[in-house]
This record gives structure tokens, C-alpha cells and sequence, in this order.
């Protein structure tokens, strides 16, 4: 299944995944985000950085319509999904999830046995035909997040009682397990010590392969690490975006610069 | 930033092991609001305490009746004088003429066993006996007609006053001033007592038996009214539950939050505080005078405990909604559930403690509600036990606390101790419902 995904996608290796417009989002009358324009390629991981407060959140959820659950939330301009604006009227945000899934910067399993934890996507969208496939799925997944080791042994035991570093790996578990085309992460790493850090940074990279994975950082290092493309925000503008190499190395924005090197922020 | 210290004095080092002032004063603070919340709760326990020690110490004997033991002759010259035990011509011989049998009985017994004291008639000698002792003994031998023309061994009700002679509310001074006793007739029944065969013992017909009239408080029980709050309970949780819950999660996941629904909202917190009695007089204009459904039945006192548990039940059911982290549902739309799957697969089970919670403490209120009842007829005094449901939904019953209050209005000293019986019988069942609250809230808690 997997494998002919991959077929696929190799014949264009890096295509555009995402397209925003003339991106604005409003939260009531303040503006959160102004009028950004991004292209997030497939099979590529893309960093957004930028000092607290400057939108990357925001914008990072503007991308599966997590915003929708804001009510004060405003949105304008499209983002195109495969050349498919998402905020076109026809389409379902349910759907689109699938497709994008995300993983929130503090860990949040549900209160359910760590299999059910991951099973929960699959099942809901009908992934599996039967119990075998279904644990294939989720052993899958749970490898795919370096967490099967660790809790191989007891899949029925609560997703809660993990530790916070196994509890975030279990989040990025159950978002791969519904296999979705890109995942968003935001700051999926604050609450993880230099050890599961490192695990979770190289699945990311183990995750390009088969996503375009968007990451939320405000590790320097890490997107540096992890990251082919920079995107830059700062108070609702995205500044600058570009390479990894040539954001960290020779920023071309001022701003770009004295952020990266320690000045705003 | 060193600078601008200055003008204020640097704390002083003091030794830890030193108290200073600001500290005693803010431990005597302390010191003295534990005082206080140990009052407070010492005070409510006291309260509960005396409750129920005047409730227990009235009510308690309530679940034992006085009975005497006696030997009938049953006639069949005079129960069936077809002699066919044709059950129509049975039934034709009244409770007079089973009177007439036991008292009899009675002062034939007295007699034999020299009990009688001198000068009772056997008129007044026959008055020790319950009114109710020939409609039970005529209900025993309408429902077992082999036993016409044998002699069988019955308990019968002893009169309330020689009831109340054992529980020690009637004495010889006061039977001197009552119309109703004569000091004769305890002497007799003294002497029956001395025989051993009259006795209290269970009163399992305070349960199970329906309410009795005025001059019969020792045959009076709870049977129409237990029925009469089941049934209501029963439609206040089958529709109040549904309807809540379903209100609930609607307005708290789903409708859009604008002036509609906060008027909703606002709404639904003054129902919840509005006089019970309102909707007494709401159910009657409505359900009895409108949709013409029948006068003190429980369908419509469901109707009405249903309106009114209502707004309990939502602003329960939505209390624990919201207490449910947003992370959670986050998690679930964010892996693409959609807000029908999020609400049931992960908010409502998270939810379900506190739901139900809610829905048992608004049903217990229910319970024990007693003035809109008043208003729809449920009032009214009903001796025959309600049909099974559903069709039972319809026909007249009591209910617990009317039935409370039915019995604190009649005249007989004996019907106090009754009432305090029917508390007792009502707190059991609102304890029972509070600790089906605690284990349900135990069954349904993820503690992880
Ligand atoms: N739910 C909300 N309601 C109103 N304003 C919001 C909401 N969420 C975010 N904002 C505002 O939008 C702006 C961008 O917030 P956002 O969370 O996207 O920042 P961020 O870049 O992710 O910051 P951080 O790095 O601290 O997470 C901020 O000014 C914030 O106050
Ligand atoms: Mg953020």
C-alpha cells in the first residue's frame, strides 16, 4: 500500500504540496496574520520560526482548518491543497484532516489504551478492513514513532500513564497511523528531553519520505537540524522564506537576521 | 537597575527559628479560618444528627404493627350460604359479616382463657380489633375459598389505640380522656399481651399496603405511593435524561454562541430557579386542563418533575461538557473525527460522570418534591394500586411525599408516627440514589 504511494511521489519529488494566497487570517479585529503567500513543497520538511506571538501557530493551523473551531477566527485568501483551495465551500473539514493531520505542541492522548489511541484514525475513516490489518497499522505506526520498543508490551495499558516525551511520540503515532499526505507539528518538541528530541527529529526526517511534514519550532538548532526550508514570521508577515542553508547562513531581511542571531525575540 | 533600589530598606536576617510578627499573625489567620470551617461543619452534622435522630425516634415504630393471635371459626353457614363456593356468592358476604366472625373469635378466646376483664362488654371487648381485620380476613378467604368451614390461625390488626398502648403513646390516664379507647380495653389487651398473643412484629404492610382511611391509621401503608414515585421516576429519566443530555450537547458543541443562545443559556439558569410550585400550576393548565390527561396520575406528575429537573440536568450535563480539556477534541478533529464522532467518542464518555452526577441529584430532587404534585391531584387519597405500565402511567397514584403530607394532616396521633415512617422510606431511597450517584461516578471515572 505504502510502497505504491511512494512510486508515485517519486516522480516528482518536489512538487508543490501547499499553496497559500494572499493568506489573512483575524482573530476579531486584530490582525494575526498579513497577507502571506507560501509554497510548502511535498516530501520535504519546511520549519517555521519566528518569536512568540508572530502567527505560526495560527498560521500552521489555518492549514487543515483547525481554525474553524476558533469562532472569532477569520480567514481569507486560499490555500490550495494539490491545487484544491481547502476554504472552497465544497469541501469538508473532516475530510481535509485526513489528509493533513497535526500534532499539538503539548502532548494530548486520549484517555484510552495506547492501541486505541492510534486505532482511533484508522478506525474512523475505515482504513482497515479487519483486526489484522488494524494492528499492522498500529505496530507500523507506533515503529514509525520509535515507541514500539517501549510499549510493545503493553498496548492495552492508558495512553495517559506514558511519560510526557512517550505521550508526544504516541500523538505523532496516532497522526501517521491515518497516513495523511502532510503533518503539521507544532513545537512537537518542547516538552521532550535532548534524548526523545533526537528520536522525534529523526522520524521527522524518516517522515519526508512519505509527508511534507511542516514543523513549529523555536529551536534554532532543530530547524537547522531537521528542516529543508525556512519560512520566517514575524508580527503576522512572513519575512522571509527559503532554504534552510541560506536562511541560517546568509539571511537576506534584517529582521531574519538579528532573530537567528539572537537580537528580537 | 542597581540604582533604583536604593530608597527601599534591604529585609533584615532574622534567625528562622524566630517567629517574626507578620508570620504569627498570618498563622493566627489560619488558625483561626480552620476554627471556623470546623464550626461550620460541626454545626451542619448537628443539624443532620438531631434530624434524624427526631425522625428515627418518631418514625422507626411505624415498621412494626401490633397484631393478635386468634383461632376462627370460619362459618359456612354464614360465609356461603349457597355452600357451592361459587366466587360471586362469596363475594356477596361483607366485611360486616366477617366482623361479626372474628369478634366473635375474640371474645371467645378472651373468655376461655380468662382474659376478660370485668366488666367489658363484648361489644367494647370486640373494639380492640382494627376495622381493617374483616377486609383482610375476607380478602384471605376470597382468594382461598377451601378454607370456608375450617378453623384458621390469623393474625388480625389490632386497633390503633392498642397499637399505640405497646409503642407507649396510649397509657391509662390518657385512654380516661379518650372517646376512642376505654381503660377497660387495655386492661384487656394488657392481658392478651400477657398471654402472648398479642405482639408487635414486622410491618411489612407499611411497605406494601395502600394508604387507609382517617379512623384506620394502623392499617395505612406506602404501596400506592412507592408505585406512584417509581412510575414518576421512570418518565422523568426516560425523557429528562435524553432531552437534557441532547439539549446540552447541543448548545455546548454545537449551535453558534450569539444573543440567541445566550438568551437560552440565561433562560435555562432562571428555570432552574424557578418555585417548584410554578410548574405545578404550569402542569395543570397544560397537561390536566389542555391535553386532558387524567387528574393525580404519574404521567403527569413525571411530566411536571420532568420540566422540572430539566434545567438541573442541563446545566449539569454542561458544566461537565466544558470541563472537558479542549486538547481532547482538538486531538480528535485534528486527526480528522468529525464533531458528531468528537462529542461521542471522546467529550460525552469524559463527560459521563458528571452527567450522571447530575441527572441523579436532579431526579432525587424530584423525588422528594411534593407542592406541584399537590396542584395536579396527586393528592387525592387512592387505595388501589396503579396497573402495571404503561397503562399504570394513567391511573391515579400517590407519591411518597405527598403521602407525607396527607398523613401530618389527619386528625390520630397514630399518623405521625406513619409520616415519620413515609421519611424514612423517602431518605432511604434518596440515600440509595445517592450512592447509585457515587458508584456510577466510580464505574464511569477514567482516573487516567
Ligand atoms: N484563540 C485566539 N483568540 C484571539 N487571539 C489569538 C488566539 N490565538 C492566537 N491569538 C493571537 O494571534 C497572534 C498569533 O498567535 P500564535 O499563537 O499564532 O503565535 P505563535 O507564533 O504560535 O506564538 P508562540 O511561539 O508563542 O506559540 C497572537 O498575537 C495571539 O495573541
Ligand atoms: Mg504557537
Amino acid at each position: 500500500m505504502n510502497d505504491m504511494r511512494l512510486m508515485e511521489r517519486v516522480v516528482d519529488d518536489t512538487r508543490i504540496k501547499i499553496s497559500a494566497k494572499d493568506v489573512q487570517v483575524w482573530y476579531g479585529d486584530s490582525h494575526a496574520i498579513k497577507d502571506v503567500n507560501i509554497d510548502i513543497l511535498d516530501k520535504t520538511v519546511t520549519a517555521f520560526i519566528g518569536p512568540s506571538g508572530c502567527g505560526k501557530s495560527t498560521f500552521l493551523r489555518t492549514l487543515n482548518r483547525m481554525n474553524d473551531t476558533i469562532p472569532i477566527c477569520r480567514v481569507e485568501g486560499e490555500i490550495l491543497l494539490d491545487g484544491e483551495n481547502i476554504y472552497d465551500r465544497k469541501v469538508d473539514p473532516v475530510q481535509l484532516r485526513a489528509r493533513v493531520g497535526m500534532v499539538f505542541q503539548k502532548p494530548n492522548p486520549f484517555p484510552k489504551s495506547i492501541y486505541d489511541n492510534v486505532a482511533y484514525g484508522p478506525r474512523i475513516h475505515g482504513l482497515t478492513r479487519n483486526k489484522a490489518e488494524l494492528d499492522e497499522v498500529v505496530e507500523s505506526a507506533l515503529k514509525k514513532a520509535a515507541l514500539w520498543k517501549e510499549v510493545k508490551d503493553r498496548l492495552t495499558a492508558p495512553g495517559t500513564g506514558l511519560s510526557g516525551g512517550q505521550q508526544q511520540r504516541l500523538c505523532i503515532a496516532r497522526a501517521v497511523a491515518t497516513s495523511p499526505e502532510v503533518l503539521l507539528m507544532d513545537e512537537p518538541c518542547s516538552a521532550l528531553d535532548p534524548i526523545a528530541t533526537a528520536q522525534v527529529e529523526e522520524l521527522i526526517d524518516e517522515l519526508r519520505e512519505n509527508f511534507s511534514v511542516v514543523i513549529v519550532t523555536h529551536s534554532m538548532q532543530q530547524a537547522a537540524r531537521v528542516s529543508q526550508k525556512t519560512a520566517f514570521f514575524h508580527m503576522g508577515n512572513l519575512v522571509e522564506y527559503g532554504d534552510t542553508t541560506q536562511i541560517f547562513t546568509k539571511p537576506s531581511d534584517p529582521r531574519t537576521e538579528s532573530y537567528i542571531t539572537g537580537r528580537i525575540g | 537597575m542597581t540604582a533604583e533600589a536604593t530608597n527601599i530598606p534591604a529585609p533584615k536576617r532574622r534567625s528562622l527559628y524566630q517567629l517574626d510578627a507578620r508570620t504569627r499573625r498570618r498563622n493566627a489567620s489560619e488558625t483561626r479560618f480552620r476554627a471556623y470551617g470546623v464550626a461550620a461543619i460541626a454545626f451542619g452534622m448537628i443539624a443532620l444528627a438531631v434530624l434524624l435522630w427526631s425522625i428515627l425516634g418518631q418514625g422507626l415504630s411505624a415498621f412494626t404493627q401490633t397484631r393478635i393471635a386468634m383461632d376462627v371459626t370460619l362459618d359456612a353457614a354464614v360465609l356461603d350460604k349457597s355452600g357451592k363456593r361459587d366466587p360471586v356468592e362469596l363475594a356477596k358476604a361483607t366485611t360486616l359479616a366477617y366482623g361479626k366472625i372474628l369478634d366473635q373469635a375474640l371474645v371467645k378466646q378472651a373468655t376461655d382463657k380468662g382474659l376478660m376483664p370485668e366488666g367489658l362488654s363484648a361489644k367494647d371487648a370486640a373494639g380492640i380489633l382494627s376495622k381493617e381485620a374483616p377486609a383482610q380476613l375476607r380478602r384471605m378467604v376470597l382468594d382461598n375459598p377451601a378454607l370456608i368451614g375450617t378453623t384458621v390461625q390469623i393474625e388480625a390488626l389490632a386497633n390503633g389505640r392498642i397499637d399505640g398502648l405497646l409503642k407507649g403513646r396510649v397509657t391509662m390516664e390518657s385512654a380516661k380522656l379518650d372517646s376512642n379507647v376505654s381503660p377497660a380495653q387495655l386492661v384487656l389487651a394488657q392481658n392478651l399481651k400477657d398471654a402472648g398473643l398479642l405482639a408487635k412484629s414486622f410491618n411489612f404492610d407499611f411497605i406494601t399496603a395502600p394508604d387507609a382511611s382517617e379512623v384506620r391509621p394502623e392499617a395505612a401503608g406506602l404501596g400506592v405511593a412507592i408505585l406512584g414515585s417509581l412510575y414518576m421516576m421512570m418518565i422523568v429519566l426516560v425523557l429528562a435524561l435524553p432531552i437534557g443530555v441532547a439539549a446540552s450537547i447541543y448548545l455546548e458543541e454545537f449551535a453558534a454562541k450569539n444573543w440567541f443562545t445566550d438568551l437560552i443559556e440565561v433562560n435555562i439558569a432562571n428555570l432552574a430557579a424557578v418555585p417548584s410550585i410554578v410548574y405545578g400550576i404550569l402542569g395543570l393548565a397544560v397537561f390536566i386542563n389542555f391535553a386532558g390527561m387524567p387528574q393525580s396520575s404519574p404521567l403527569v406528575g413525571g411530566l411536571v418533575l420532568t420540566l422540572m429537573t430539566l434545567p438541573t440536568i442541563i446545566i449539569a450535563t454542561r458544566a461537565s461538557l466544558k470541563a472537558v480539556p479542549p486538547s481532547i477534541k482538538d486531538a480528535a478533529l485534528g486527526i480528522g473525527a468529525s464533531k458528531t464522532q468528537t462529542v461521542f467518542h471522546h467529550v460525552l464518555p469524559l463527560a459521563m460522570p458528571g452527567i450522571m452526577t447530575g441527572t441523579i441529584i436532579g431526579m432525587a430532587h424530584a423525588l422528594g418534591e411534593t407542592a406541584p404534585l399537590l396542584l395536579i391531584g396527586m393528592v387525592a387519597f387512592v387505595r388501589d394500586y396503579p396497573a402495571a405500565p404503561p397503562e399504570g402511567f394513567l391511573d391515579p397514584a400517590a407519591a411518597l411525599p405527598v403521602q407525607v403530607y396527607n398523613f401530618t394532616r389527619r386528625a390520630d396521633p397514630a399518623f405521625l408516627e406513619r409520616a415519620s415512617g413515609a421519611i424514612i422510606v423517602l431518605l432511604v431511597f434518596l440515600a440509595l440514589m445517592n450512592v447509585a450517584a457515587i458508584l456510577l461516578r466510580r464505574k464511569f471515572e477514567r482516573r487516567w
